[in-house]
């Protein structure tokens, strides 16, 4: 159960096209990620596989049968809103227990889902509570219990970390993850957070204005983006993109150097450079270094305790095996 | 930062909004007053204020003369009918025009208030054919479905209000829970505008209540109201301010009575949405 599958699938709001017609499929048991820039169409695709928004073109099958014309309700699938979407006026109680009522299950049913889910979500001490009651990812908690209760065939989450506050969202998303190594069952996942994309998923699709730019592993992504959007897109910090002669040299339009595939050095080195402003996070430094003649300044990953400073001269020197290589549709060159 | 208000200040706002609340409430402080006079006070000159002969024979009179409990009881069941009615049309109505809206929608919610514009008198005669075809003449039947068509559009904008400030994200939650149209109108968000409908059942109650034209047109001795029963005694001659003024009294009385006891109700209901 759980496998999904878009065909030539094709949404227009009006005259205005956001998804041009768009292949995926993902398989059944799979972490998928959709990650984009806000308004790259990710959360109206999976509003599509949702049901909640009509296909303007194609065919949407989930384990093998035709969904495109089902309601939401007969789908099998369960969903976790941005914003919760908890129901205010009912406990924590009665929104998991939600689903299996209109599923129609005995009260006694009912109960023995709703405890066994709660006791998992730590919820149990908040059972009989409304969710105006509770803390941000206490009510995140809750949404993700209404989802699993029902033993859908795949879980679908819009974004559903960004309204928690950093430490949390750590929390909240190995807890998310580790919920689908323990169910196994499908889980596709929107966000605009890279982060969470890279260490979440087992499968990450990067999309750009409704167009798939690439399909991966986080790994496959990162060290070989298809084009200079996935490029840009996916590392933290984003990886430098140089055009000009530097690139000409390598044959390319473009290159680009992730910033921990720079060596940094006060003495000896390929480019030379001036430190601007340095992000000191402890474990790394991430240095901005100017001054290079390559177009715009430079990121680079230096060691924690790195003896550079503000406006100190710096050699660097790009791992060659690591660069970069796109051509001029800024296409990767292989 | 706040204002600093003197104390002088306070007190003229104080005193002239009592002023003004008295100019508004006077008429109704009056009535009630002179039902408490006799005929001959009542239209004494200088009139008189509150040093007259306090008398209840006009409200025994009126009580003698026409059967008050009838009158009542139709309008506790035309108005409390009609605004239930209305309500029960009015929110599959009001929840399409809120989460499902097309490119028409605002066109048809202007259209529908428009039908308030119309003088009610434009559409008697016709009104009063169809009725004695139905054989609806005098009946509470034939008001309750008059009065809720009559109040129908102010109760679907309402409540399209109220549903406009759900957030749709809760309605799709249910709908992915397994929530079919109806379970979803009725589990999720009927509850959730419950303080929004109401509102919109008391202010439309009090509306139906007051309802006259209507009422006087189309009902004769068996379906009036109390405003059938105050028109009964308003008469070109004769003596009868102070029992005319008895029977109004009476005819207020409840609904000032539920208004006063909900009236922050009513206030938020018609102040709803205006200010976020």
């Amino acid at each position: 159960m759980g496998q999904i599958s878009l065909d030539k699938v094709t949404k227009r709001f009006g005259d205005v096209s956001v998804i041009p017609p768009l292949d995926l499929r993902i398989e059944e048991g799979e972490f998928v990620v959709f990650v984009g820039p806000s308004g790259c169409g990710k959360s109206t695709l999976l509003r599509l596989i949702a049901g909640l928004e009509d296909v303007s073109d194609g065919r949407i099958s989930i384990d093998g049968k035709d969904a495109t014309g089902i309601p939401p309700a007969k789908r099998g699938l369960a969903m976790v809103f941005q914003s919760y979407a908890l129901y205010p006026h009912m406990s924590v109680r009665k929104n998991i227990a939600f689903p299996l009522r209109m599923a129609g299950l005995s009260q006694a049913e009912q109960d023995k889902k709703v405890n066994a889910a709660a006791a998992v979500l730590n919820l149990t001490n908040y059972i009989d509570r409304k969710p105006g009651q509770l803390s941000g990812g206490q009510r995140q908690r809750v949404a993700i219990g209404r989802a699993i209760v029902r033993e859908p065939a795949a879980f679908l989450f819009d974004e559903p970390l960004s309204n928690l506050d950093a430490a949390l969202r750590v929390n909240m998303r190995l807890e998310i993850s580790e919920l689908h190594k323990s169910l196994k069952t499908t889980m596709i996942y929107v966000t605009h957070d890279q982060v969470e994309a890279m260490t979440m998923a087992d499968k990450i699709v990067v999309l750009n204005a409704g167009n798939i730019e690439q399909v991966g592993s986080p790994l496959e992504l990162y060290k070989a983006p298809r084009n200079t959007f996935v490029a840009g897109f996916i590392g933290s910090p984003r990886m430098n993109l140089i055009t000009g002669p530097e690139a000409a040299k390598h044959g390319a339009t473009t290159i680009g150097i992730r910033p921990e595939h720079i060596a940094a050095s006060p003495t000896e080195g390929m480019w030379r450079g001036t430190v601007g402003v340095s992000e000191h996070l402890g474990s790394d430094t991430f240095l901005r270094v100017s001054g290079t003649g390559l177009g715009d300044s430079l990121t680079v990953r230096a060691d924690g305790e790195v003896n550079l400073h503000y406006g100190d001269t710096v050699y660097l020197t790009p791992a060659l095996d690591k660069l970069h290589r796109f051509d001029q549709q800024g296409l990767r060159i292989v | 930062m706040a204002r600093a208000v003197t104390f002088q200040r306070k007190s003229i706002n104080t005193a002239l909004a009592w002023a003004v609340g008295l100019v508004i409430f006077f008429p109704i402080l009056w009535t009630i007053l002179t039902s408490f006079k006799t005929e001959g006070d009542a239209i004494a000159y200088p009139p008189k204020f509150l040093f007259f002969d306090w008398t209840l024979e006009n409200y025994a009179i009126v009580q003698e003369r026409s059967d008050y409990m009838r009158y009542l009881w139709n309008s506790v069941i035309i108005a409390g009918g009609s605004t239930l009615l209305g309500v029960i049309v009015a929110v599959p109505a009001a929840w399409s025009m809120a989460f499902v809206p097309s490119a028409r929608t605002k066109d048809i919610l202007m259209w529908m208030l428009s039908t308030k514009m119309l003088p009610a008198v434009g559409v008697l005669y016709p009104m009063y054919l169809i009725f004695i075809k139905l054989g609806w003449l005098d009946t509470r039947t034939g008001l309750v479905v008059i009065l809720m068509l009559i109040n129908l559009p102010i109760i679907v904008w309402m409540l399209y209000t109220y549903f406009k400030e759900i957030p749709s994200e809760i309605l799709e939650a249910s709908r992915m829970d397994g929530a079919g149209l109806k379970e979803e109108i009725l589990y999720v968000l009927t509850p959730m505008a419950l303080p929004g409908i109401a509102s919109t059942l008391l202010l439309n109650f009090i509306l139906a209540w007051n309802e006259a034209f209507w009422t006087l047109n189309l009902t004769a001795a068996n379906a009036g109201t109390l405003t059938a029963f105050i028109a009964s005694y308003s008469s070109p001659e004769g003596l009868f301010y102070a029992k005319l003024s008895a029977a109004s009294t009476m005819a207020i009385a409840p609904i000032l009575i539920m208004g006063w006891f909900s009236q922050k109700q009513l206030v938020r209901g018609l102040t709803f949405g205006a200010v976020k």
